[in-house]
């Protein structure tokens, strides 16, 4: 048995510790938010938070998680007021949907280290995040209105 | 485009099996007689007690409102539009109705088709091509054929889902009539409820009992524009939220009880079988539960898709070889010899004396080339199946429900009748769900697992080895330009078919032309006194079907690019020549509008260009403008204008949303994505060797909508094929240097 904390809440799974954090959250917990698009780091849509980081759940092995704590989309913290949430809402970033889930997790974690990115700014971080339906104006859009929002709460 | 009668005959045979009678909009009756047979209402057979449904789009419950989405959602929020556009009518409010997919019913055949499927231009408004037009619907309501593609929802829809919700609306109007004494007159409806003179309020779902006992008020119409609450305005998509919150279930996140996990290897020479594996590894493997094999390959049964994809990973297997070349070069080669009279597709549009046209002033010739391509939307092909005695049920993501039973149903002998087929939102499609990879070997499994509900998730890699590609195509076009002007056009291009592929795996061969392949190259609105367009299909090569625009995807930038080249020869300014040829009014109000909202004016110098480029594909005109700086890290892209002309913009903001995504497509496909075959199979299985754009190229996209065109006309494809020509066009005006392959990436670095 591995023991993890996932959303706050602890887990524990029969697994090979080979087995990546994102079929584990999948098909053995039930949390569908990370999504599988490529399984090699290369299209970002399985993007969670690992201790407060942007990760791609697709390259973490479950028996090097053990013991850390996990967010996905689902457990972020009072989601309805989230500036990055409301933003992407507001902007109408979504077509299909399926990759927004990694692309919200990177750009949360992008603000928290830069509060006012730059394009170039977000270009570098969100780049790894691909967007199959074309959605890069309003995720650029997005990123810079919650950026303002999260500004005017402070 | 290609003899019609011919075409709906043999094209739409799953539908004409299942159809007896035909189906007209309002035209089965009164609900309360309305029965579940084959020229009935779908929604009557499963409909509860003191429920009413008064067409196949509306259903009502005492205790909630359902609205019919028969269109599939494949992220260009038709899942939302539709239910909308019947919510308007209804005085509905988002919030208070459920939206629920489409079965398989001749119900919902395509009227949308008719335009593409009438053998003339877009453009041709004459009482021929409308009686052309006319003549194709009734050959698609007698075939029943329920599809989503062609960007043909909202032509479909716009007039019969109004009318929809206008029969709901006057219906639950009459049922309040009646059980109140209130003359109708008098009544009005807001926000789900029917309300009397006195200010007293009915719900809606409180008069589903009664309205059933009563007849629909069929002739009831939809409203006039002007009074819309939400169409045309800038609303919000009803999956948005759930989509940013993750709380939507796409078909790759459905999970039953019992369910356990498969994965797939099969053959990468595409549609060839397996001749022997070796599974020993696998079997070992942890959570294997079953190796099986298929027929074109072997599957994995596991408890979690990892395990399932690791062991599938560590079979091997021997291939029968493909049946196409198994390297490129010899697939470019099969292309260069296919431009002769037995290859001949058609010669789609002729006019004036091209031989002697040719022979007048400057002889301009140039030879195009568009590689295959990838579909690859981030939801990877997937599906959950469950056999048992009674048949087979099967949860996927698709754009065809009739033909996923057909396809199912075959794979393991059962009637198409006793495949139960659930629709689900889907990760993008680009044409992926058209076609039927993961159907069939979820059928073959599911069957050898009976009982047992089965989940298929194919890797990306799996999913690249056996996406059906966009055509390969090469085009050889010749003009000529005298005196300032083009004199002469001849197109030709050499291509595999799409359209005819698809449905021949459809098992309702094509005996005509493949009309996609006139896409693009035919509907050239540009006076030019000898035109001629023809093409060639190549045989014996990787089977291809429909990618985003498909024909047009390839002609577009082979035409608009050529098209540049002759402009240039004559010495004539990019913009102000296509708008000076523009033989159309409204198209040539079009890029008058492009040219005014990019603010053109010839050449800009210093390392930038600017390409301007106009194609009609299914009937939607879209012209656009792409900027560029050529840098010593590469070409940028600084901006690109759209201007689209779809008669009505009905859902402004995802009409923006989509022309920009469209964009993005039509240039990172042009810039960075081939498939190419080595050893019988695509060489390109994951994203980092066919990335298309991602954000840091994305530049600035200004969109306009125009409102001109006499007819309502799709989206979801249109913007995509100018993207190419444009850009290419706008690289030879900053660098000189004219691309006529694509990707460009082989020819020239982007920043």
């Amino acid at each position: 048995m591995i023991e993890l904390k996932v959303n706050g809440i602890k887990r524990q799974v029969d697994v090979v510790p080979e087995m990546p954090l994102l079929w584990v959250l999948r098909d053995e917990l039930g949390i569908t938010s990370a999504k599988y698009g490529c399984g090699v780091a290369q299209c970002g849509a399985c993007t969670v938070h690992i201790d407060g980081k942007a990760v791609r759940s697709c390259q973490a092995h479950i028996g090097e998680v053990a013991g850390k704590s996990v967010v996905t989309l689902e457990g972020l913290h009072n989601k309805d007021q989230n500036p990055v949430l409301q933003a992407w809402i507001a902007h109408q970033v979504p077509q299909c949907g399926y990759c927004q889930t990694g692309q919200i997790m990177q750009a949360i974690s992008l603000l928290a280290s830069i509060p006012k990115p730059t394009d170039e700014q977000i270009n570098q971080v969100m780049s790894g995040n691909l967007c199959r339906c074309g959605t890069y104006p309003r995720i650029r859009a997005a990123i810079h209105a919650a950026a303002a929002n999260k500004m005017a709460e402070k | 485009m290609g003899d019609m009668q011919t075409l709906s005959r043999r094209a739409f045979v799953f539908g004409s099996a299942a159809v007896a009678g035909g189906i007209v909009f309002g035209a089965y009756g009164p609900a309360e007689a309305a029965a579940p047979s084959a020229d009935g209402n779908p929604l009557a057979a499963g409909l509860g007690p003191n429920s009413v449904t008064f067409n196949p789009w509306v259903e009502i419950s005492p205790d909630k409102i359902t609205l019919i989405a028969q269109h599939a959602d494949i992220g260009q929020g038709v899942g939302s539009v539709q239910p909308i556009m019947i919510a308007e009518e209804m005085d509905l409010d988002p919030g208070q109705f459920e939206v629920r997919f489409a079965g398989p019913s001749p119900a919902y055949f395509n009227t949308g088709f008719k335009e593409e499927l009438a053998p003339f231009l877009a453009a041709d408004q004459s009482p021929e091509a409308e009686a052309a037009r006319a003549a194709a619907l009734e050959s698609l309501r007698k075939s029943g054929l329920q599809m989503t593609g062609g960007s043909s929802t909202i032509p479909d829809t716009y007039d019969k889902l109004r009318v929809a919700g206008a029969v709901a609306r006057e219906t639950l109007k009459a049922a309040a009539a009646k059980r109140s004494g209130v003359a109708v007159a008098d009544i009005r409806t807001q926000s789900g409820h029917v309300i009397l003179p006195d200010g007293s309020k009915i719900p809606y779902v409180s008069l589903a009992a009664e309205a059933a006992r009563i007849p629909p008020v069929l002739d009831a119409q939809p409203r006039d524009p002007s009074t819309w609450r939400m169409l045309g305005k800038p609303m919000t998509r009803l999956d948005v939220r759930a989509k940013v919150m993750g709380e939507l279930q796409f078909g790759i996140d459905l999970k039953m009880e019992g369910m356990l996990y498969a994965s797939v290897k099969l053959n990468p020479g595409k549609g060839q079988p397996l001749k022997s594996y070796d599974a020993s590894k696998a079997r070992a493997m942890p959570g294997v539960k079953k190796i099986l094999e298929i027929k074109n390959g072997v599957a994995v049964i596991a408890t979690n898709s990892w395990y399932a994809m690791k062991a599938v990973d560590a079979i091997a297997c021997e291939w029968a070889p493909s049946a196409y070349p198994a390297e490129q070069a010899d697939h470019w080669k099969v292309l260069e010899s296919s431009f002769k009279p037995e290859f001949l597709g058609k010669e789609w549009r002729t006019i004036g004396d091209v031989g002697a046209g040719l022979k007048t002033g400057k002889l301009v010739e140039a030879e195009y080339r568009a590689p295959y391509v990838a579909h690859q939307p981030l939801e990877p092909l997937n599906g959950i199946g469950l056999v048992n005695d009674k048949g087979m049920e099967i949860w996927v993501g698709h754009q065809s429900p009739q033909a996923v039973q057909a396809i199912a149903a075959n794979a393991i002998g059962l009637k198409p009748e006793q495949v139960t087929f659930h629709n689900q939102w889907t990760g993008g499609s680009f044409g992926h769900r058209l076609e039927f990879e993961n159907v069939r070997v979820l059928a073959e499994i599911a069957n050898q697992m009976r009982g047992t509900p089965i989940k298929l998730v194919f890797s990306r890699e799996e999913d690249f080895l056996q996406d059906i590609p966009r055509q390969i195509a090469i085009a050889r076009h010749r003009g000529s330009v005298a005196n300032g002007k083009i004199v002469a056009t001849d197109l030709q291009l050499a291509s595999t078919a799409p359209f005819k592929g698809l449905l021949e795996r459809m098992g309702t061969p094509l005996k005509d032309p493949d009309p996609q392949l006139a896409a693009g190259t035919w509907n050239v609105y540009y006076d030019i006194p000898h035109f001629r367009a023809t093409s060639y299909e190549a045989q014996g090569l990787s089977p291809c079907t429909t990618w985003r625009s498909v024909g047009a995807s390839t002609a577009g930038f082979f035409t608009e690019s050529f098209i540049d080249e002759l402009i240039h020869a004559a010495g004539l300014d990019p913009m102000k020549a296509r708008i000076a040829m523009c033989n159309v009014p409204h198209y040539r109000k079009l890029l008058e509008t492009l040219a005014e909202m990019s603010t053109w004016k010839g050449p800009l110098g210093n390392g930038r260009g600017r390409g301007v480029a106009f194609v009609e594909s299914f009937g939607t005109p879209v012209a656009e403008v792409v900027e560029v700086t050529a840098t010593d890290r590469g070409i940028r892209i600084d901006k690109v204008w759209v201007a689209v002309d779809v008669g009505k913009v009905i859902d402004p903001v995802n009409f923006e949303n989509q022309v920009q995504g469209g964009v993005v497509w039509g240039l990172g496909h042009a810039m960075n994505c081939e498939i190419t075959y080595s050893k019988g199979a695509a060489q390109q299985t994951n994203y980092n060797h066919h990335e298309a754009m991602r954000i840091h190229q994305c530049p600035v996209i200004e969109v306009r909508g125009l409102e001109n065109d006499p007819k309502v006309r799709g989206l979801g494809e249109p913007p995509v094929p100018p993207a190419a020509p444009a850009l290419a066009n706008a690289i030879f005006a900053a660098t000189g240097k004219r691309i006529r392959e694509m990707p460009f990436n082989k020819f020239i670095d982007f920043v």
